[in-house]
């Protein structure tokens, strides 16, 4: 469903993204980890044909992001970094503008609006213009944009950071309810959300993959057993030692 | 594709007036228009039934009011991070930069079609050549469309609106100038006739002009949606490279 296929990606003489390879199918949910400026955001940019790549090539149902865009990014939904809006619209005409661009017509906007608000919890604020919502529902907002039109493969980058705790229940269950419909990817610093809703887990840490297998496996590799000290064993960079400076 | 086109049209022009952006912009035109006609232009001293002293002015009026249109169209995209949700989105390029330029150029022409009370009162007055005021308005809209394409290539180069409306502003302001004596006349006796021809040949004024005798020319035609054609291309290349990250 999703292929990345040798992805590098550089910003000057910064290599951001190094030699990213991975397949997804349907009904995995991948939670993309690493600290920040990993490379994560890189990567789902180069996926969701934002940003092509300087090497190797991504495709999703088959088509590749680069050559095949549109045909790629219309089986594709994206939540950039951020949860990016036009403040003066509200989420029904956001999500409306989505379905709009991408060619639905006029009774199936509607149809698919209707349950994308109602999918993401959006209630009264559907109608209020962005701007004037919280860090919560504008999230939601984007998040209703990026299901709306029920892609084969989602990339969420984020999708639950700034949400408080019952928000954040609210998205994990709405990612669990599609998990086996779809193939998701989502990146998270919030590593008891891995557990939660991934089937699987991918550190990546200075552009390249440490870490792809289970939840399980992961927190295996852990001292004390969890996802969060093999998050921490596997990334980060250790102090130079007393021994080793002298 | 037309979906697309249509869509960024509909969403740009909603944006237009869910801000204020579009009725201050409207109220600007209603307003500076009869005044540049009645005052700068002193229309009662002309003695003359036609909207001569409104069409002099109009060119100066667009340079300033076409940049404010134009100055979010990438600008406001890039700096609230929401191009990237464009990008995204699978939709061609020329349909967004295409549905965000028409979406601009009917709010121009809502602003032109604001000054109806100038051409009833010129209606009322005498007999004007109501053909050569049709095509002036026709002359008038070209001429903001060419802006407002030069305007929205510049929003493409920055993030910032307000650097965004200087360039653009500066840009109409040169474009207009080229062939003026000022310009001409700056560029020395020496300089070789084709390159003063060359120059006023890029005059967006003399163009306009052309439109002012009540006859739409071929020339004048192809300059203005050549311009318009070009500076869209330009945007919509500045914008693709963004796809590189700076490769």
């Amino acid at each position: 469903m999703l292929v990345a296929d040798r992805l590098i990606k550089n910003f000057g003489s910064h290599r951001a993204v190094d030699d990213i390879s991975f397949t997804l199918e349907r009904g995995e949910v991948l939670g993309f980890l690493g600290p920040n400026g990993a490379g994560k955001t890189t990567t789902m940019r180069m996926l969701a044909g934002c940003l092509e790549p300087d090497g190797g090539s991504a495709s999703i149902a088959g088509y590749d992001c680069v050559a095949q865009r549109l045909e790629a990014q219309s089986r594709l939904g994206f939540l950039p970094e951020g949860a990016p809006a036009y403040p003066a619209m509200t989420p029904r005409g956001f999500v409306k503008f989505g379905l709009r661009a991408r060619g639905f017509a006029a009774d199936a906007v509607n149809r698919a609006t209707g349950l994308a608000i109602e999918r993401t919890r959006l209630g009264e604020a559907a109608d209020q213009p962005i701007g004037t919502l919280s860090k919560g529902f504008k999230r939601r907002a984007a998040l209703a944009v990026a299901i709306a039109h029920d892609p084969a493969v989602l990339v969420l980058d984020e999708p639950t950071d700034g949400l408080d705790p019952n928000q954040k229940d609210g998205v994990r269950n709405l990612i669990r309810e599609m998990a086996h419909e779809k193939a998701i990817i989502i990146s998270t610093h919030i590593l008891e959300e891995v557990p939660a809703v991934c089937s699987r887990a991918m550190i990546v840490a200075r552009g390249k993959i440490l870490f792809d297998g289970s939840p399980k496996t992961l927190a295996e590799q852990g001292q004390d057993h969890t996802v969060e000290s093999a998050f921490r064993d596997l990334t980060l960079e250790r102090p130079q030692t007393r021994e080793s400076v002298v | 594709m037309i979906n697309a086109l249509l869509a960024v049209y509909r969403r740009e022009l909603t944006s237009y007036f869910q801000t204020p952006l579009a009725y201050v912009f409207l109220a600007v035109f209603a307003l500076c228009a009869p005044a540049f006609t009645f005052h700068v232009g002193r229309f009662f001293d002309t003695n003359r039934a036609d909207l001569a002293p409104m069409f002099d002015w109009m060119p100066w009026l667009l340079v300033i009011l076409m940049p404010a249109l134009a100055m979010r169209s990438w600008a406001e995209e890039r700096d609230r991070g929401t191009l990237e949700f464009l990008m995204a989105l699978p939709i061609p390029l020329w349909a967004s930069t295409f549905g965000k330029f028409l979406a601009a150029w009917s709010v121009a022409a809502a602003a032109l079609i604001l000054t109806w009370p100038l051409w009833i009162a010129v209606n009322y007055l005498g007999s004007p050549d109501n053909t050569a005021i049709a095509t002036g308005y026709l002359g008038a809209l070209f001429l903001a469309g060419g802006y407002l394409a030069v305007g929205q290539a510049l929003s493409a180069t920055t993030s910032n609106q307000v650097v965004a409306f200087v360039l653009g502003c500066g840009a109409a302001f040169l474009l207009t100038m080229a062939g003026l004596p000022l310009v001409l006349s700056g560029l020395g006796e020496g300089a070789p006739v084709w390159l003063t021809e060359f120059i006023a040949g890029l005059s967006a004024l003399e163009h306009y002009n052309a439109f002012r005798y009540g006859v739409i020319g071929l020339p004048d035609l192809v300059y203005f949606i050549g311009l318009i054609a070009a500076s869209l291309s330009c945007a919509g290349v500045l914008i693709a490279e963004r796809r590189g990250g700076g490769r």
